[in-house]
């Protein structure tokens, strides 16, 4: 079995190649009781920060995606202290000054770009600060679309600013207020409101288990889509 | 002819005014406005110890996006934008090692090499257009307004960076003659406004604006103007305020020098005037027949 | 206030102001260009005095929290000497070891809504360290 050699808050294992750093730290005998979740990349849970033996650079990763290499130097960060600001999404508008106003701290960025060369999703987190400093709540959301929170890029702010709640008030912003509208869903909606499928619901929930695991079987698929 | 150009953050938010007549008044001219890509804030004020790198990042950042963009000079319309990013440009240049660390730091950005210029629209206006050509292009002159011209700090020092004298400047008369107007000097042009102190100290910005602004009424002014977004708000929007402190004060408007630009070149303010503005300036636009086409 | 002898109080203030203090020779003129020194317990040219002779008490006046760095008194210092770098330098000292001014969370409500962001970041980067 090929092996690497890892370190782990300072101590050397030795686990196989082509674990994630998670499963690797779980080999060593560590037990995930925080900063672990989905293990599937999405839910910013398992922060992870390293340094190689032969570079300078601090690197940054999820640990359920990023394979363990030889010679890391390993922490995990399972939690970002950076409470969010209270606010009332039907109460508040997607104002110039409304991210500034819930998270002040924006304007102090000194446009280093620490951040970015944290974030693992690979996310231009600057720019989406400097766009919500502007009052530009469209390119915050649309910038910041696939941010898990991890909390990585605000452990590293020399400004202390949190990043990923001025995201997530920006997509919430965005999609409530800014976003244009699906006419479709609208339709569908006042549809179901009209009772237009109450009998064909109706018809599904008395049905038998096994005709209805039938119906599942035979159901239109996608062209394209995977099972 | 195109101009790469730098908004700053104001410009997108409290100060729409100030970019959308600039870039009207400006096509008019001739001038395209080409917004920089991917510009980030200034950072509002300069570094001014000797060992404060990290607040240079951000001006030198932006200067290298007008380096990707194949380009030598940008163009502000902020006085404080103009004053930080000039600044910048300047202490680089006078301290090439601290260059070096600022691009070894920015490893993810190509080195800036230090060949950009920055100018002040206003600049862009003296001396490559021209005042005499901005006169002959009037088509509305604003004969007698009575405009007072207003400097504040950013646009005029330090020295080094100045656009004009910073004891006797003549650059925003000279532009208020062009357009048919009529100057009216005050001795606060050049002083403070109070700047960030709006956010802790609103009184003290509050005295200021009452000082510059009376002065500014005696001396028979009937409209302000300005070239930063926190000029005028400390000097506009907080006129609520002096009203509130100091009996009998009557207030001014207060408008940006790219406002007027673009009343004298015929321009329908209807397309920027906005409700921006603390003391409505349509009135007095209408007493001297300047809101009509 | 900060634990700082005299001699390291002029050291420090000009290392990080890059300023020649001492060519100080207390004409005044700052003072006299200043358009907040109505507003200051000591006057520029003090603070300069108060350097020159040592007196850390300096870093307690409000002076250099009203100071807004308009640049007047260094265009007009006859010895060149940039004084707002000075009270930068004075701001520093204290910002760098923890005398925030601002608190940004604490800024009314109202004028959240209203202040320009220009004046947010230099008032950030004025009174936070
Ligand atoms: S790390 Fe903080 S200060 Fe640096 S660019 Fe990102 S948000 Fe701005
Ligand atoms: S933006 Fe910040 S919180 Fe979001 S994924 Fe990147 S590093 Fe994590
Ligand atoms: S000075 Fe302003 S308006 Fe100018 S970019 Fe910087 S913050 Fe924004
Ligand atoms: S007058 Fe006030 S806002 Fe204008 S440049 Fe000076 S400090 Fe700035
Ligand atoms: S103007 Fe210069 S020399 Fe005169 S008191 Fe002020 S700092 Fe000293
Ligand atoms: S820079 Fe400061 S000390 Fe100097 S004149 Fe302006 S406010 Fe006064
Ligand atoms: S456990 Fe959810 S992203 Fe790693």
């Amino acid at each position: 079995m090929e092996t690497v050699r890892i370190y782990i808050m300072g101590k050397e294992y030795s686990v196989p190649a082509g674990l994630t750093v998670m499963k690797a730290m779980e080999y060593a005998g560590y037990k995930f009781i925080r900063g672990a979740g989905c293990r599937a990349g999405f839910c910013g849970a398992c922060g992870t920060v390293y340094r190689k033996e032969d570079e300078y650079k601090l690197r940054f990763a999820v640990a359920c995606q990023k394979l363990v290499e030889d010679g890391m130097y390993l922490v995990q960060l399972p939690f970002a202290p950076a409470p969010r600001a209270s606010y009332d999404l039907e109460k508040i508008r997607p104002s110039d000054n409304v991210l500034l106003k819930f998270y002040p701290e924006i304007a102090r960025c000194v446009a280093c770009n620490t951040c970015t060369k944290s974030c693992p999703q690979e996310i231009q987190v600057m720019d989406y600060i400097q766009a919500a400093l502007r009052g530009d709540i469209r390119r915050v959301a649309e910038l910041s679309f696939d941010c898990i929170q991890c909390g990585l890029c605000s452990m590293r702010c020399p400004a202390d600013i949190k990043h990923y709640h001025v995201a997530q008030l920006a997509r919430r912003l965005y999609g409530k207020y800014l976003a244009p509208k699906a006419e479709h869903l609208a339709q569908r909606v006042a549809e179901i409101e009209q009772g237009k499928f109450n009998a064909e619901l109706d018809r599904l929930t008395r049905m038998e288990r096994k005709e209805l695991t039938k119906l599942y079987e035979a159901r239109q698929i996608e062209e394209g889509v995977g099972v | 002819m195109k101009v790469l150009y730098y908004p700053g953050c104001s410009l997108k938010t409290v100060a729409e005014s100030f970019e959308r007549s600039a870039k009207l008044a400006m096509a008019a001219l001739g001038v395209e406005l080409v917004e920089l890509e991917r510009w980030n804030c200034c950072g509002t004020v300069s570094a001014l110890t000797t060992d404060d790198l990290m607040h240079q990042l951000a001006p030198i950042r932006n200067l290298i996006r007008v380096q990707e963009a194949g380009e030598e000079r940008l163009v502000t319309l902020c006085a404080m934008c103009y004053n930080t990013l000039k600044r910048a440009d300047l202490w680089v240049a006078q301290h090439p090692e601290e260059l070096a660390k600022i691009n070894a730091f920015l490893d993810e950005e190509p080195d800036y090499r230090g060949k950009v210029r920055v100018l002040h629209l206003l600049e862009l206006l003296r001396d490559e257009l021209g005042f005499a050509t901005v006169k002959e292009r009037v088509v509305r002159p604003l004969t007698g307004l009575r405009v007072i011209p207003y400097y504040g700090c950013l646009l005029l020092r330090p020295r080094e960076v100045g656009l004009d004298s910073a004891e006797n400047p003549r650059i925003l008369e000279d532009l208020i003659v062009a357009l048919g107007a009529e100057p009216v000097d005050t001795p606060y042009k050049t002083q403070c406004c109070g700047s960030y102190h709006t956010t802790t100290h609103k009184e003290i910005v509050a005295k200021r604006a009452h000082a510059i602004l009376s002065s500014a009424r005696e001396h028979g002014g009937e409209v302000l103007i300005s070239s930063c977004p926190l000029c005028s708000f400390n000097l506009d929007n907080r006129q609520r305020l002096v009203r509130e402190l100091y009996d009998g004060f009557a207030p001014v408007p207060v408008l940006y020098f790219t406002e007027l630009l673009g009343l004298a070149l015929g321009l329908d303010p209807q397309a920027w005037i906005s409700e921006q503005h603390y003391v409505d300036p349509r009135p007095l636009l209408e007493e001297h027949q300047l809101l009509k086409r | 206030m900060l634990e700082l002898s005299s001699k390291e109080l002029q050291r420090a203030v000009e290392e990080l102001s890059g300023q020649k203090v001492f060519a100080c020779y207390q004409c005044g003129k700052c003072s006299a260009s200043c358009p907040f020194a109505a507003e200051m317990d000591l006057t520029p040219r003090q603070v300069l005095e108060y350097i020159m002779d040592g007196r850390v008490e300096v870093l307690n006046s409000n002076t250099i929290w009203i100071c807004a760095s308009c640049f007047s008194c260094m265009a007009r210092c006859p010895n060149g000497i940039d004084i707002s770098k000075v009270m930068e330098a004075l701001r520093q000292l204290l910002l760098r070891s923890g005398r925030d001014q601002l608190d940004l969370l604490k800024i009314p409500e109202a004028d959240l809504k209203e202040i320009p962001q220009i004046a947010f970041i230099a008032g950030a980067r004025k009174l936070i360290g």
